[in-house]
């Protein structure tokens, strides 16, 4: 490098201990990088609706502390399959079988539990296990027969409902099979991972206290941070890091750039591919386990057209349809700006037959604005 | 860079008119008691439509706002975080289903502990709300429909009937069987047949169980969906108009059933009280200061407007100690008519 040595003869001493510079690499604003980076405009977008429910229904006990917690479950079961439908995104491919997934999870989590008496927590391995062999098969069937993800999973979507309705018929002779709830709580795995909340003795502590409201029994209103709220950030923390620091994670954009291209550099695309269809698996029979300990049950019809939630989310994230671009923490922006919306509209005035039309055109305005950001963003040179 | 910040920031800025303007809307309402109610089931269920108009009526004959909320796909788990969000948007009342007991238990023991006072409809048990710490439960008991219906079967003469089930895998379902049987004295169990989903499946073993049992005075089926293929039954055996025939709801085949006399009535459950008089019992506690059950009732027997409303509707409450049932009520050549013109808005 001999940059130094043309600044030799300046005197000034400012300029002394410039870093050379390489010449291919421009440097660009942090503001610019900032707004280039794909989870922007979800966070503006957050931003927003929180301004808008803000003056909407500011009074209204939204932001009261078991409000809050409250569209943030909805915003955290959501996150957990959003995460899943991001990653799989990126790498190109799509899976429409995640709310099918969700129901039939918790049905192989809720009938061994309830008509095989099994113990709990093997019945929530046996639900991950199965859940994951059939996001492998998923994934195997994607690769193979390098059929569209979309069409594949379509068929998932429908056979995956239609089985869930069809064995809890055989096994337990109803729809909803329910008694869960109690079985989970008593269980090692279950109460330690899935059922009750965290932290509830500085709840309990700040309660007494009088610093959160408090029921009319002295007991708190919340009695702490869900467990699914928890997981939320977890996995999200957790896939965050795969993406940005390791070797897998760039795998993961690579294959959802240009496939051939990563794979003639060397990069096991397949593998990566059958993977992350076993973890979007993974991500909604954790959904299901962690309601079906919530709610005490499991029913055919949970889940429904949650994997289109899903996926607005990602896409709301700054996820494209075509992969190789978006961000895990854009998907949950995505999963936050759905819940705060969804239950948010019940706190406004607002007759609920709108609640889809205020949903659809609220994430219109996301996805254009996310689109114009970034087009002005990448293009402008 | 700064043509972005303009843009962007215009585009900001119509959004957030657009949200002001939401938020205008909504704060334009009269500051009065705000209850809401929230049922079980999806968009696409009709029918809610009769509760739905009850409760905007019920709104304007006490001067309060109800919201109606329901899950869009009818998913009970996104049923029990809107029961969670109502606890803790703070309403003056709370009416919800019991849509399924140890899912909802959680959510409405939010409202309970929290001192809003809550009103449970439709489906459940009355001791299912009471262990809630409900107020009351406005709903059809299954038990008590069935046994009102037998009286009328007992009046009539009738000592053996035949109950045609169509959706055997709901419990209580059962019930309204157990009632009808208790009433006229015979054992329900050797009486009640599982006739599944299928139409032509139900005909064919209708067909079969009277032919079996040809002394079989009456037939009661447990809704449309088993009615019409056990009249079609009846029908082909030359026994439609002969044996005595009742039903639960009400369909175009079972109104021209009624109609000719073939049908001696439907079982109504008057849908429109479940979504009218939790409504008022609500106001009525929080307007008057009145928590005792029976002073509540006392004051909704005697307000006009309610006894308007019954009147106009062709409707009638039945007054239990601390529930009130919506049904049964009885739709016959009577009233009929007056069913038929509001079916789907008021009836």
């Amino acid at each position: 490098m001999n940059s130094s040595s043309a600044h030799a003869d300046s005197n000034s001493p400012a300029q002394q201990n410039i870093v050379p510079q390489d010449e291919r690499v421009r440097k660009e604003g942090s503001l610019k990088r900032f707004l280039g980076r794909p989870e922007f405009a979800s966070l503006a977008g957050a931003i927003l609706v929180f301004i808008v429910f803000g003056f909407a229904a500011g009074d209204s006990g939204m932001f009261n502390l078991d409000g809050v917690i409250n569209w943030m479950q909805v915003a955290a079961y959501l996150g957990l399959i959003s995460i899943g439908a991001c990653v799989l995104m990126i790498a190109g491919e799509f899976d429409l079988s995640i709310g099918s997934m969700i129901g039939f999870a918790g049905m192989m989590v809720a009938i061994p539990t309830v008509y095989f008496h099994w113990p709990f927590w093997l019945a929530v391995m046996f639900a991950f296990a199965g859940s994951m062999a059939l996001g492998w098969l998923n994934g195997y069937l994607v690769v193979k027969t390098r059929l569209p993800s979309f069409i594949v999973t379509l068929a998932f979507m429908f056979i995956l409902r239609g089985l869930t309705l069809a064995l809890s018929i055989m096994f337990a002779n109803r729809t909803i099979v329910s008694g869960v709830g109690d079985l989970a709580a008593a269980d090692w795995l279950g109460s330690w991972l899935f059922t009750g909340n965290l932290g509830s003795g500085l709840f309990h502590w700040m309660a007494a206290q009088g610093w959160i409201a408090t029921a009319a029994n002295g007991q708190p209103l919340v009695g702490g941070i869900p467990k699914v709220i928890v997981w939320w950030l977890v996995l999200a923390l957790g896939a965050s890091f795969v993406l940005a620091r390791t070797r897998f994670g760039n795998w993961i954009f690579a294959v959802g750039g240009d496939a051939n291209a990563a794979k003639n550099v060397g990069v096991p695309v397949k593998r990566v591919k059958t993977s992350l269809f076993v973890f979007t698996a993974f991500c909604a029979c954790l959904f299901a386990v962690l309601q079906v300990a919530d709610v005490g049950s499991a029913a055919a019809d949970r889940g429904l057209q949650k994997e289109f939630e899903a996926i607005i989310a990602a896409v709301i994230g700054g996820a494209l349809l075509t992969g190789g671009y978006g961000s895990v923490i854009g998907a949950c922006f995505g999963a936050l700006i759905f819940g705060v919306v969804q239950i948010g509209i019940t706190y406004t005035n607002l007759n609920s037959d709108w609640f889809r039309v205020f949903l659809g055109v609220m994430l219109l305005v996301a996805v254009l604005f996310n689109n114009y950001v970034r087009r002005r963003v990448t293009e402008a040179r | 860079m700064q043509r972005l910040g303009c843009k962007g920031l215009s585009k900001v800025l119509m959004v957030a008119a657009l949200a002001m303007g939401l938020g205008a809307m909504s704060s334009s309402y009269a500051a009065n008691e705000k209850f809401v109610l929230i049922s079980h089931a999806p968009d696409s269920d009709s029918w809610w439509n009769t509760i739905k108009n009850a409760i905007k009526q019920a709104g304007e004959d006490f001067n309060v706002t109800v919201d109606y909320r329901n899950p869009p796909n009818g998913d009970l788990a996104d049923m029990s975080r809107l029961i969670e969000q109502a606890a803790a948007r703070h309403y003056d009342g709370v009416i919800a289903s019991i849509a399924d007991f140890s899912v909802l238990k959680k959510a409405m023991e939010n409202v309970t502990a929290k001192k809003i006072p809550l009103v449970t409809i439709n489906s459940g048990t009355q001791k299912q709300s009471e262990e809630l710490g409900a107020i009351m439960h406005v709903g059809q008991p299954e038990y008590d429909a069935g046994h009102g219906a037998g009286e009328k079967a007992k009046a009539a003469g009738i000592k053996s009937f035949l109950c045609v089930n169509h959706y055997a895998t709901n419990p209580s379902s059962f019930e309204r069987c157990r009632g009808f049987a208790d009433a006229i004295g015979v054992d329900y169990k050797k009486a009640t047949l599982d006739a599944g989903q299928d139409p032509t499946g139900i005909e064919s073993k209708v067909s079969a169980y009277l032919r079996n049992n040809p002394g079989t005075q009456a037939v009661l089926a447990l809704g449309p969906d088993s009615a019409a293929p056990s009249l079609r039954a009846l029908q082909k055996m030359g026994l439609k108009g002969k044996t005595w025939f009742a039903t639960f709801d009400l369909s175009d085949e079972i109104a021209k059933g009624i109609k000719d006399g073939s049908v001696q009535f439907a079982i109504d459950q008057q849908p429109y009280l479940e979504g009218y008089i939790p409504v008022a019992v609500l106001a009525i506690m929080t307007q008057d200061k009145i928590t005792d059950v029976a002073a509540i009732q006392a004051k909704l027997k005697a307000n006009p407007k309610f006894q308007a409303r019954l009147a106009e509707y062709g409707l009638a409450p039945i007054y239990g100690p601390r529930h009130i049932s919506s049904g049964p009520g009885y739709i016959t050549k009577d009233n009929l008519d007056k069913v038929l013109k509001y079916a789907g808005q008021y009836r």
